[in-house]
């Protein structure tokens, strides 16, 4: 679509700069600096009055392209917020044009929040989210300025604003359908009943509002009606009343989360009547128990979602007794709940539409899994995480009846070997997600099934296997492959990485944590033959070099790097990445030595949109660190042992850098920096997190490493 | 005339005795109802003695038509204004006789002039009183609406022929209900029962010593319609302050043992035990009809008209119901400025616990557990839990305080009233509390002073 509209603007005006301008508008990558035409309200003006009457009945090209058009371009680049960017820096009917497309905000400080809402007059959803203080002041002005055209505020991760503020945005905002209020945690019933105000309100997030009482529900269930989404995860001060309030006055509820509140079986018993209820979580609520499940009579036919993991009181009884009543179940989640025998999985013979069962965590009988087997035809998702008891049979008769398996998660079921593999292979073909971490009996033979059947396979993670490079050989059969996880399998080398770079052109993500054989050739390859790679774990490959990182450096989409303790990388690498990936977001560089300042001013200078990074061991001082702290993203950081780093400058860089949320920190220096700048930081919504680990120069080589892990497991 | 109203007299006080020994199975306090009776009685013999001097004296001109008052607050402070200017005359009579004393027994017949004067004034006084305080007393003044200008027809004895020989025929028309007889004459009957209770009722005890009933009376009774006698008092014998009259000075009293403690005042003989001691109830012979209310109020589940009647079993049931369904609830919680009753009693036992209600929901109602408010909310659309520190009703409450004073204003107000109107030594009192009335005092003043002064 954008490249026809480009057309059609080269045929209305054929002339010189064009193909520099489609180039602006349609690059992935914004050029570092602005095009000619940005600045909208200067530049024309200069040229008018250079050239005088010249250029007057020379109108700007640009201003012929219908809005319609421009938001055409606009919706195409939706999932290019830089090209967006880019876009409204073209000229001044762009700018506007991008201004009143744009229907979402997300802005990265509060402060600047007035003068962006002043710009995008339609936006229907702020996201707040990335904003670690919001006041009361900010919400009196997106109420003020954005009115009935509200529809969502994200404001989970914001502190600093209280009831007033929240009642502003209610008042002003007739419109609100979504509100996330999660970890407001100082939020008291007053909110509570400000929300309750919003009559349109279908959306509700209140996780972790551990001061709104039963009180406050009452107020939201009464004067929301409409709700059709509300979270109480973590909400202590809800007892069983104000669920029952909510299941009698919120008949719309379609989603209900009570994840880790103090709600009985009397309360459920009630919010198992609402007539469309569909997804309900009940992990980890100790208050119910087996007795008040037994009691449950009536069928609650809307759930088709239930979460029942981490529920200790309940044992199988119980939970027949619950399963009993909910017939339309189509996803399971006993995950850490109660052992898995044949008495409990004999209730999903009632179950005929389950299609995803999670068992994590239990305790699996062979028995209870052929139960399984028998009562279920239709399962698209299995996941037996972690359970012990899973043996090749009881997995096999599973896998063999469920031909429509397309997710399978086998992570440490260590008994399974070559066998189980084969099964499911053969039956399970559209497999799209496997996961089978830790099945060290797998052998080559099962890994060669597995590139050989399963063609749809998009997402496979095999870290800690026996897998060698013949195993990856055959897994590049495997040609959707977008997620690939090979950590901690010291076999593979370059020549097995290489088939995969060659086959897997979709490859997103590539975990080589501690896949010490990884060499230079083999990244390079990926490099290569991946193109869209997002995400890149290179931790512990301690033969990686700049070089890799160069060849790394032409994924332009990549936005998490890790080569943490990768001590031959030094700073020209990661300058190459910092230069060649814009959209670059999180980077742990530990322990790379030699890295130092200068890696640090030209990351501050292109990764403008680095939220995360990891700096410890590195060879920065003061300098690199105030120049990394003009990063207006940056959030998360962690900065232990770094030589050259003295408290003035920490205080300094924690000074400049006014977006972080969390930083880690040598305890050592928690005396050196002075009180109030601490506090001043905190108060901007910063969180300190004081370590006191020793000094640890030596890099333990992988055999020091893996024979810790194998104590460990022992 | 007096040969015709014997008849009635003793009917009407057999009434009262029928009511008295109706009564005592049930009534705890059924000596007041006997006081009333005997209050009939001496009323009646003065009236009697009053109609003797009516028919002495010549001149009658201070008893006209404003006597026939009705519960119209001027009118009574006219008769009070009255009562007040005579009872000064008296005074200044028998101070000059004091003062003449030594001339009085010379000349005797000058005396004996003003013996009668005095006691012409004081009969007048009487008179006055006695109807003054029946205009507070609903049933008395019907009487008094029936029984044109005489003096004789004042006192609350009914003279209505409704009235006559009622005794006797209440048991058959009690048969005749329980037989389901035509409704038109079924209707009449108890009519005329209705009428015939007024006056039994009218002396029931309303005491405050009784048990305190919380519902309004007998739901869970169950009995079957023949077997108990209704009776239906009206609204405005239901809500009369009064139910014990000093028959010396008028002044009412709620309690019977009050009155006989006032009734110490007015002489020796009102200070023996028997006097002071509770009047004892007569033993009855003749098993007697249980006997139930009505509600007056037409259309009440309580009243007898209505399809599913449920009788009330006391006549302090009666007035409790009758207030706290058909009447405006003037009582207004002073701690919360919310709450309001119709019973005083309901107020104090609501403002014993006022304020340890912490449980509120919007629309006012106060709960002291979690559970009954969400159970409210849960059963009425639109009521939402109210916090504690939410003034969203700041506004209602202030509106409701002001009403609250204009309420207890009046209660005031009327209760001064009462006092005045019956009590002869406050009235001096009174015209100055009332000072808005002054001017019509004084129009009426000068018309009775004509007549009186015509008289001396």
């Amino acid at each position: 679509m954008a490249e026809t509209v480009g057309n059609l603007c080269r045929k209305m005006h054929g002339g010189e700069g064009f193909d520099t301008l489609t180039l602006d508008l349609f690059s992935r990558a914004p050029s570092p600096a602005p095009c000619s035409y940005s600045k909208p309200a200067k530049r024309p003006r200069v040229d008018g009055a250079v050239t005088m009457g010249k250029d007057e009945d020379r109108q700007n090209p640009f201003d012929f392209l219908s809005e319609e058009i421009l938001f055409l371009i606009l919706d195409s680049l939706e999932s290019e917020p830089l090209s967006k960017k880019s876009f409204s820096l073209v000229c001044r009917s762009f700018y506007t044009a991008e201004s009143c497309h744009r229907r979402e905000l997300t802005p990265l400080r509060s402060g600047l929040l007035p003068a962006a809402l002043a710009r995008y007059p339609s936006v229907e959803k702020v996201d707040l989210s990335l904003c670690p203080t919001v006041t009361d002041t900010v919400l009196f002005s997106v109420g003020n300025c954005l009115r009935s055209s509200l529809r969502s505020i994200d404001l989970s991760r914001s502190k600093g604003f209280s009831h007033a503020g929240i009642e502003s945005v209610v008042e002003n905002c007739a419109n609100l359908v979504e509100m996330n209020l999660s970890n407001a945690t100082d939020l008291s019933d007053a909110a509570a009943a400000a929300i309750g105000r919003a009559r349109n309100l279908e959306r509700l997030w209140l996780a972790r509002c551990k001061l709104v009482t039963d009180m406050g529900i009452g107020c939201i269930a009464v004067g929301c009606q409409k709700l059709k989404l509300l979270c109480l995860k973590w909400c202590l001060g809800i007892s069983d009343l104000g669920v029952a309030l909510v299941a009698v006055k919120c008949k719309q509820l379609r989603n209900l989360n009570l994840s880790f509140t103090l709600v009985t079986g009397a309360g459920l018993e009630v919010v198992l009547q609402l007539p469309y209820l569909e997804d309900l979580a009940l992990v980890g609520c100790l208050c119910i128990d087996d007795g008040s499940l037994l009691s449950l009579k009536q069928e609650c036919k809307s759930l088709q979602v239930l979460n029942l993991s981490n529920s200790q009181p309940i044992n199988h009884a119980g939970l027949s007794s619950l399963l009993n009543i909910t017939v339309g179940l189509r996803q399971l989640n006993m995950a850490y709940c109660c052992m898995v025998t044949h008495s409990l999985t004999s209730s999903f013979r009632k179950l005929a539409k389950l299609q995803s069962v999670k068992l994590d965590g239990c305790e699996v009988t062979t028995a209870g899994l052929k139960t399984i087997a028998n009562a279920c035809v239709s399962l698209t998702e299995l996941s037996l995480r972690k359970c012990s008891g899973v043996t090749d049979d009881g997995l096999s008769s599973i896998v063999m009846k469920n031909k429509g398996l397309t997710n399978l998660d086998i992570t440490c079921c260590g008994n399974i070997t070559d066998l189980s593999l084969a099964n499911i292979t053969s039956s399970c073909t559209s497999l799209i997600t496997l996961q089978m971490e830790s099945c060290t009996l797998v052998s080559k033979e099962g890994f060669r099934l597995i590139g050989q059947h399963c063609h749809l396979l998009e997402h496979l993670d095999l870290t800690d296997n026996e897998l060698d490079d013949e195993g990856l050989k055959a897994l590049s059969g495997c040609h959707k492959l977008s997620i690939l996880k090979i950590g901690i399998c010291f076999k593979i080398s370059d020549e097995g990485l290489i088939h995969i770079a060659k086959n897997c052109p979709k490859l997103r993500e590539l975990d080589l944590y501690r896949s010490a054989g990884i060499k230079d050739a083999g990244i390079r390859a990926i490099a290569h033959g991946c193109p869209q790679l997002q995400i890149t774990n290179l931790a512990y490959c301690t033969w990686i070099t700049d070089a890799s990182l160069r060849a790394l450096s032409k994924c332009s989409d990549l936005n998490t790097l890790e080569i943490r303790g990768c001590p031959q990388v030094s700073s020209a690498g990661v300058v190459a990445i910092a230069v060649g990936c814009p959209k670059l977001t999180k980077l742990d560089i530990k322990k790379c030595y030699y890295v130092n300042d200068g890696a640090m001013l030209i990351l501050a200078r292109f990764s403008r949109n680095l939220h995360q990074i990891n700096l410890s061991y590195c060879s920065i001082t003061n300098v690199g660190l105030l120049a990394l702290a003009s990063v207006g993203c940056l959030q998360n950081m962690t900065i232990l042992h770094l030589k050259g780093l003295t408290p003035n400058g920490l205080a300094a860089a924690l000074l400049a850098c006014g977006g972080l949320t969390k930083v880690k920190l040598n305890s050592s220096f928690k005396p050196l920096i002075p009180r109030p700048l601490l506090e001043h930081v905190e108060e901007r919504g910063c969180v300190f997190q004081w370590i006191d680990k020793p000094f640890q120069v030596e890099l333990e080589s992988s055999e020091i490493w893996t024979k810790q892990l194998e104590e460990m497991r022992a | 005339m007096d040969s015709k109203r014997m008849p009635i007299f003793e009917a009407s006080s057999s009434g009262g005795d029928q009511s008295r020994n109706l009564n005592q199975n049930h009534q705890v306090d059924v000596s007041n109802s006997i006081d009333i009776c005997f209050d009939a009685r001496s009323e009646q013999s003065l009236i009697k003695f009053s109609s003797n001097l009516d028919h002495n004296s010549s001149d009658q001109s201070y008893q006209t038509p404003q006597f026939k008052m009705n519960l119209d607050p001027r009118a009574m402070l006219n008769n009070l204004d009255f009562l007040e200017q005579k009872i000064h005359q008296i005074r200044d009579i028998v101070r000059s006789t004091l003062n003449n004393k030594g001339r009085i027994s010379t000349q005797s017949n000058e005396f004996a002039v003003q013996q009668q004067l005095i006691n012409t004034d004081l009969t007048s006084i009487i008179i006055q009183l006695i109807s003054t305080a029946g205009t507070l007393l609903p049933s008395m003044k019907n009487v008094l609406a029936n029984g044109g200008s005489s003096v004789g027809q004042i006192p609350s004895i009914p003279d209505s022929a409704s009235d006559l020989g009622l005794v006797g025929t209440s048991q058959q028309k009690l048969d005749l209900v329980s037989e389901g007889t035509e409704l038109s004459e079924y209707e009449e009957l108890i009519k005329g029962l209705g009428e015939w209770d007024d006056e039994g009722i009218k002396s029931m005890p309303a005491d405050d010593n009784d048990v305190k009933d919380s519902g309004d009376g007998v739901s869970g009774e169950n009995l079957p319609p023949g077997s108990y006698e209704v009776l239906q008092l009206e609204k405005e014998e239901i809500l009369a302050p009064h139910t014990h009259f000093c028959t010396i000075c008028g002044k009412g009293f709620k309690r019977d043992a009050n009155l006989r403690m006032h009734m110490r005042g007015h002489g020796d003989e009102y200070k023996s035990p028997s006097a002071l001691s509770k009047p004892q109830k007569e033993a009855s012979s003749e098993p007697v009809l249980l006997k139930r209310y009505s509600c007056p109020f037409v259309g009440c589940k309580r009243n007898r008209e209505h399809k599913n009647f449920l009788p009330l079993k006391t006549i302090l049931c009666v007035k409790n119901h009758y207030k706290r369904s058909h009447c405006d609830k003037s009582y207004i919680c002073r701690k919360c400025n919310n709450k309001k009753f119709s019973v005083m009693a309901d107020l104090k036992t609501h403002e014993k616990h006022c304020g340890s209600d912490k449980w509120l929901c919007s629309c006012g109602t106060t709960f002291s557990r979690k559970d009954k408010l969400f159970g409210h909310i849960a059963l009425f659309q639109g009521h939402t839990p109210a916090l504690p520190m939410d003034e969203i009703k700041g506004q209602g409450t202030s509106d409701q305080g002001h009403s609250c004073e204009v309420t207890t204003k009046m209660e005031e107000t009327n209760d001064l009233f009462s006092d005045n109107a019956i009590g002869v030594t406050n009235v001096s009192d009174f015209g100055n509390a009332e000072d808005d009335y002054g001017f019509f005092s004084m129009n009426i003043d000068s018309f009775n002073f004509g007549g009186i002064d015509g008289f001396q």
